[in-house]
């Protein structure tokens, strides 16, 4: 009998949780609730005596100084409504799973097979609430309709005894595991239907594509050879659809694209990626010579450069935009401890070592109507970040940097960028780390966790829009201990050579992560039914498409198969070997003993035909709003800095651990009480060496409106001058770049594609022209590109994108710098000139513009600046330096004023600029590649020799006394403020999230 | 056996903290320093015997599933050692016997005071007397506090501190004991070893954020009655180097960290006492 243990805090014990729950319900929904209590439930559907059932729930299952239990019996009381939230049957219960494995340690037993379980909370609420608020609460707050399942009661239906009574949701699938064959030879409408319904996400060519591969006599006659009568099976087809897929073959990065610009030049591009990316790699690698420092670029699951002698680092970042929409946490989880996967299945395998996240929201805070099937932008934004919050700090990774950005175009599709970087020995029992090659007859082993139908459609859904019969089966939650576990375990085996190549299984499950490593010895032959299941009842082209998570497949010499496996047991990891390397060229598989897919790897990895695509460039023009400027600096100020844009995210950042594994060096809290915003971090990941690593970021899709073209240059130029602000080194960066866009594909629901794409174009010369001019190459990136959210007549479509991520090499730690001001008299600097560029800036998006003038990145002078000013800064004249970014020259002031609890005098008269006339252009004109720097009064001489040749000047001092005061370009005080006031203003809009 | 301190750390399940907390014993002045993966031990591969101070880390042991440190507590009391009768456990009360020692930071914390290690009232090692729960916030937080360490308490490891500045990384590290009685005895017995204080390092403190989760007493790490086993909620092991410190780039720091020193007396003490 099922039976069912509740554990709740004795009464005199606080129950935070609960608090809240509580205070969430009566702010965000204004309903009346005096209390909320959390209970967590144990169903337990296995056979135990009674004695081994008490000593359960006094054990593992609660704690005896702060907890009491109950065995099928209620504890809740005095309450007007009960509200329990339970995982649906299927989704992870990782809590259910931990415990299942404490009650096996205590009774020294394995339960029986098929005995689990299931975790549930339960929430007690007194409260005044209608049924309808109840229900409001448990899905707008408490759970997810989509992963979760409900059991609400009031106190005069609660039954005294019984309670909620049992329920055990386990997986039952009455299907029989079939293999289907499916006709294609129909009319283009049918094919297209077939794709359709079956999710494929493959247009008309690439299905006529396939269906004259199957018609193909050769094709048919080797087939019939080995039993296989007529057209594909879904096995096949679904494989073909999962390789084609947007998601893993980038089609519209690789194809070709007829683009018109505002003057009517036309020109061909025959892949953006090959074109512009990689060519700008590649140039820069020849420039760089010698001191090219890229191991391997664009081929891998991460990009891996040189780090030392000794150690080289592995670096990728991916987005999880799709699923966090659906499952904010769910999703969020599973792109963090997703792309740990990359970094850990690159080369012979990396040690994690830090992550980064950066996140686009829409206004938390929006309080209009919110459109059907979307989650509001609060619950998105909290789940998020505790999916983070889970996937980083559990991992043992520290988060380093990240950031937010706010723009209500975000509300369909909120964008969550999630990175990980990772160290490996530059060799490996003699091996080059960074290589990794499977051969003919190595055995194909998966390692990790099991398989259910979770994720299934992940590659193809994730190429699409979200629409309103998005499968729910896309949505899964990470589970970061048994990939812990699966980790720790593969580093002993790497270090022990015990396997040839390694990748993870991401989008498109084994289907992927095997035939991509196939590549290697050109086919494989998969046995389906060796895969460890969840649940029995898949079918065949779920087990091999199923993404379910933390698991990675590889090439294990035969020879070494027994130490793995042994090894494996001994570390408490599940690992199967499920087949074979081949050199045969098929993608083979079987499912007992019969073939479910024999097709050619040539034509499935190359068979693609490539998309063509017409882009049409044309400016677009804004009205300029021609602000008078205002009488009241100061209140003006204050509101800047609580845009949500420029505010302090610090509640964000401290919940996440930015300091385990020991190299912490430029936190990204700093100054005098540890909370001034950090332009990058700096962490030193060997603990007995000074040399260290510089990571940053950039991103503005806000400039995007007006051209993204210039929107890509500012990214990238934030990103490196956030990283020379701390004390990097433009000759050692290397960059990521990630886009992100709505549909550039044309068509009837999709009428400004073309433009967008044109935007894409633009975005990706830039990318070309402003990597080479700082000598940065990219080494790894992703697309993701139909962000965009449709349903009846709504639709809306994210500002396009791009994350440029950047990570460099720091000699010398101990020279690194923070952005505070450090002692009263030192002299402040501006570096970089001013010009009038307010369009997209937030001081216009303060009132209501866009404009036009949109910042321009002039590279030469950049670079040569940034080169003066790491030399300045390793020489040790710089006390501190912070770049000015969004909100410009006053909040980069104002910050480093009151990061630094020192007061401030400026004089805006002194500062470089270019066609401005007027105070607030000044202070808030968003020119790139401008820093502001404090230096000892002393240093003064030196200082200004090293900055010789680039446009600087100094333009007041940092003062003893509290006061931020700023003399305007007429002579008279602008703005003076208390450096405590500008603080508090700029900490309090997200301090409660 | 030759004189050589040897120390070792224990990981898997779900520690973090491992290899700086190995480093920290390396600064603290150790012969030798072992990160050992717990499965070593339950296959017999490795004993604790071998070893005298044993290092439990940070981390979250099962993903911290049942309350921090809950299901790694019950492991580590009920593993047996493959294909014979010995409990893990017998190994570790035995290697308490010897007088040999055992820190417990942050999870490693969590994980002596749910097993019943700390406070170890009567030497009874066995039983749970107090414990460490969700901060009143009801968030994870990574921020560095001030401590104040007690003069008087018979602990090894803080032996000549008076203050230490250090973060906590935590979301359960609001210590409460099982009653009153619990909370007079270790405050009676100089148990309480470090406790969250003011900016001063002077007095203790209930205010938030100085005091980050809301423990009792702001108590923020205890020790058994010999000394010899001590726990507590702040990371030592994050502030090997004057680089860890938050403000390093404003502040005259000596190069070395202050983390080092509750290894360097650990080790110390060993070397005097055990060798």
């Amino acid at each position: 009998m099922p039976l069912r243990i509740e554990v709740g805090f004795r009464p005199h014990i606080r129950d935070a949780l609960g608090e809240k729950i509580k205070r969430r319900i009566v702010e965000d929904f204004k309903f009346h609730v005096t209390g909320v209590k959390t209970i967590y439930v144990y169903t337990i559907d296995a056979h135990l005596t009674p004695g081994e059932i008490q000593l359960i729930a006094k054990g593992p299952l609660s704690d005896p100084i702060i907890q009491a239990y109950s065995i099928d019996q209620p504890l809740a009381q005095n309450f007007d409504w009960v509200i329990e939230v339970g995982l649906k049957p299927g989704v992870t219960d990782n809590v259910g799973r931990t415990a299942k494995e404490a009650i096996e340690q205590l009774l020294n037993r394995e339960l029986e097979k098929g005995e689990g379980v299931y975790t549930s909370v339960q929430y007690v609420i007194s409260g005044n609430l209608t049924k309808e608020q109840a229900t409001y609460i448990a899905e707008g707050l408490l759970g997810n309709p989509l992963i979760h399942r409900f059991n609400i009661c009031n106190k005069s239906s609660w039954n005294k005894e019984k309670g909620m009574g049992v329920s055990v949701p386990k997986v039952r699938i009455d299907e029989k595991p079939e293999v289907a064959y499916i006709n294609l030879n129909v009319d283009d409408v049918n094919l297209m239907k077939i794709s359709r319904e079956r999710l494929l996400a493959l247009d008309l060519g690439e299905m006529k594509a396939i269906k004259g591969y199957f018609n193909d006599p050769e094709v048919i006659e080797k087939r019939k050879k080995v039993g296989l009568k007529g057209g594909p099976t879904d096995v096949e087809l679904e494989a073909l659809a999962q390789t084609w897929s947007e998601h893993c073959k980038h089609k519209i990065f690789n194809g070709i694209i007829h683009y018109t610009d505002e003057t009517g030049k036309t020109m061909i591009v025959d892949s953006l990626f090959d074109t512009y990316i990689k060519g700008a790699t590649e140039e820069i690698r020849k420039a760089k010579g010698k001191s090219d420092f890229c191991l391997s670029v664009f081929k891998d699951n991460a990009g891996v450069i040189k780090f030392n002698e000794h150690w080289s680092l592995a670096f990728k970042v991916e987005t999880h935009n799709a699923p966090s929409a659906l499952d904010p946490y769910g999703g969020a989880l599973t792109g963090i401890v997703g792309v740990n996967r990359d970094p850990f299945g690159t080369g012979l395998g990396a040690k994690l070592i830090f992550n980064v996240d950066t996140f686009c929201f829409a206004n938390p805070f929006y309080d209009k109507p919110i459109p059907a099937s979307i989650l509001h932008p609060k619950r998105i934004f909290e789940g998020v970040r505790e999916g983070v919050e889970h996937g980083g700090n559990k991992s043992g990774i520290p988060t380093l940097n990240g950031s937010i950005v706010f723009d209500d175009r975000y509300l369909g599709r909120p964008l969550v960028y999630c990175g990980t970087c990772g160290l490996i020995p530059a060799h490996i029992q003699g091996r080059p780390s960074h290589i990794k090659q499977a051969r003919p007859n190595d055995l194909i082993v998966m390692v990790g966790g099991r398989i259910g139908k979770d994720g299934i459609h992940g590659a193809t859904f994730s190429s699409q829009a979200l629409h309103e019969e998005s499968p729910t089966a896309a949505v899964q939650i990470g589970d970061p201990i048994t990939q812990r576990k699966m980790t720790d375990f593969l580093l002993v085996a790497r270090d022990l050579g015990l396997y040839n190549s390694i990748t993870d299984n991401g989008a498109g499950g084994l289907s992927s992560s095997v035939g991509e490593m196939a590549l290697d010895t050109g086919g494989f032959e998969l046995h389906l039914e060796k895969a460890p299941l969840k649940y029995s009842g898949l079918h065949p082209w779920e087990i091999l498409l199923s993404e379910s998570q933390e698991r990675m497949t590889l090439a294990v010499d035969p020879k070494n198969i027994d130490t793995f496996l042994s090894l494996a047991e001994r570390m408490g990891v599940e690992a199967s070997v499920l087949g074979r390397f081949t050199d045969t060229g098929k993608f083979h598989v079987l499912y007992k003993g019969e073939i479910v897919a024999y097709v050619d790897m040539d034509f499935l990895h190359h068979g693609l035909p490539k998309k063509e695509m017409v882009a049409k460039w044309q400016k677009k023009v804004y009205p300029e709003p021609n602000l008078k400027p205002p009488s009241d600096l100061t209140s003006i100020l204050y509101a800047m800095l609580s845009r949500l844009n420029i505010c302090s995210k610090e509640s964000v950042i401290r919940q996440y651990d930015h300091e385990v594994q020991g190299g912490s060096v430029v936190k990204p809290l700093v100054g005098i009480q540890n909370d001034g915003p950090s332009d990058a971090a700096v962490l030193r990941p060997l603990l007995d060496s000074w040399e260290g690593i510089v990571v940053s970021s950039g991103i503005c899709p806000k400039y995007s409106d007006i051209d993204t073209y210039h929107m890509m240059a500012c990214a990238i130029d934030e990103a490196v001058r956030n990283a020379i602000a701390v004390g990097g080194n433009i000759d050692h960066m290397a960059g990521l770049d990630n886009f992100c866009w709505c549909d550039p594909i044309q068509s009837h629901d999709n009428p400004d594609g073309q433009y967008k794409l044109a935007q894409l174009v633009r975005a990706n010369q830039a990318l070309y022209t402003y990597t080479r001019a700082y000598g940065i190459p990219c080494i790894s990136g992703k697309d993701s590109m139909k962000n965009d959210y449709r349903m009846g007549d709504t639709k809306i479509s994210i500002p396009p994108t791009v994350l440029f991520s950047l990570i460099g090499k720091i000699e010398d730690v101990r020279r690194t710098i923070t952005m505070d001001a450090k002692e009263p008299a030192d002299l402040v600097y501006i570096l970089g000139t001013t010009y009038n560029e307010m369009g997209g800036s937030e001081y216009y998006a303060h009132h209501g513009f866009v404009g036009n003038n949109v910042p321009r990145v002039r590279a030469i002078d950049a670079k040569r600046l940034y080169q003066s000013l790491s030399q300045a800064i390793y020489q040790g004249l710089v006390a501190s330096c912070h770049d000015c970014s969004d909100g410009g020259l006053a909040v980069a002031l104002a910050e480093t004023s009151f990061a630094g609890g020192l007061g401030m005098e400026i004089d805006l008269r002194s500062v470089p600029t270019v066609d401005i006339s007027q105070n607030d252009i000044l202070l808030f004109s968003e020119s790139q590649s401008r820093f502001i720097v404090t230096i000892k009064p002393e240093l003064k001489r030196e200082f200004e020799d090293v900055m010789a040749g680039n446009v600087f000047a100094e333009i007041g001092r940092v003062t003893s006394d509290e006061t931020f005061r700023i003399t305007g370009l007429e002579g008279d005080t602008i703005i003076k403020a208390s450096i405590y006031e500008l603080k508090e203003r700029w900490k309090k809009p997200l301090m409660g999230l | 056996m030759a004189k050589r301190v040897k120390c070792i750390v224990l990981s898997g399940n779900g520690t973090n903290c491992e290899m700086e907390m190995a480093y920290a014993c390396k600064l603290g002045g150790a012969d030798e320093v072992d990160i050992v993966h717990i499965s070593e031990l339950i296959y017999g591969l490795r004993r604790l015997d071998s070893y005298h101070f044993l290092n439990l880390p940070g981390g979250f042991l099962d993903g911290d599933d049942l309350g921090a440190a809950k299901a790694g507590a019950n492991r580590i009391k009920y593993a047996r050692v493959k294909d014979t009768s010995e409990r893990l456990y017998d190994q570790l009360l035995k290697f308490i016997k010897q007088g040999k020692l055992i820190l417990g930071i942050c999870n490693g914390f969590q994980l002596m005071v749910k097993a019943g290690l700390l406070p170890g009232f009567n030497r009874d090692f066995e039983t749970q007397t107090v414990t460490l729960t969700y901060n009143d916030s009801g968030r994870f937080e990574d921020r560095w506090v001030c401590l104040k360490i007690n003069p008087n308490s018979p602990c090894i490891f803080t032996k000549g501190m008076e203050r230490v500045y250090l973060p906590v990384r935590h979301g359960e590290g609001k210590f409460i004991p099982r009653d009153e009685k619990i909370l007079k005895r270790l405050h009676e017995d100089g148990l309480v070893v470090v406790q969250y204080s003011d900016e001063h390092f002077q007095q203790p403190t209930m205010t938030y954020p100085l005091n980050p989760n809301g423990s009792v007493d702001a108590i923020a790490g205890i020790c058994d009655e010999s000394g010899r086993l001590f726990g507590m909620m702040p990371h030592p092991e994050a502030y090997l180097y004057y680089t860890n410190h938050p403000r390093w780039t404003r502040e005259r720091l000596p190069e070395e960290g202050e983390g080092i020193l509750f290894f360097r007396n650990a080790i110390t003490y060993i070397r005097e006492t055990l060798l």
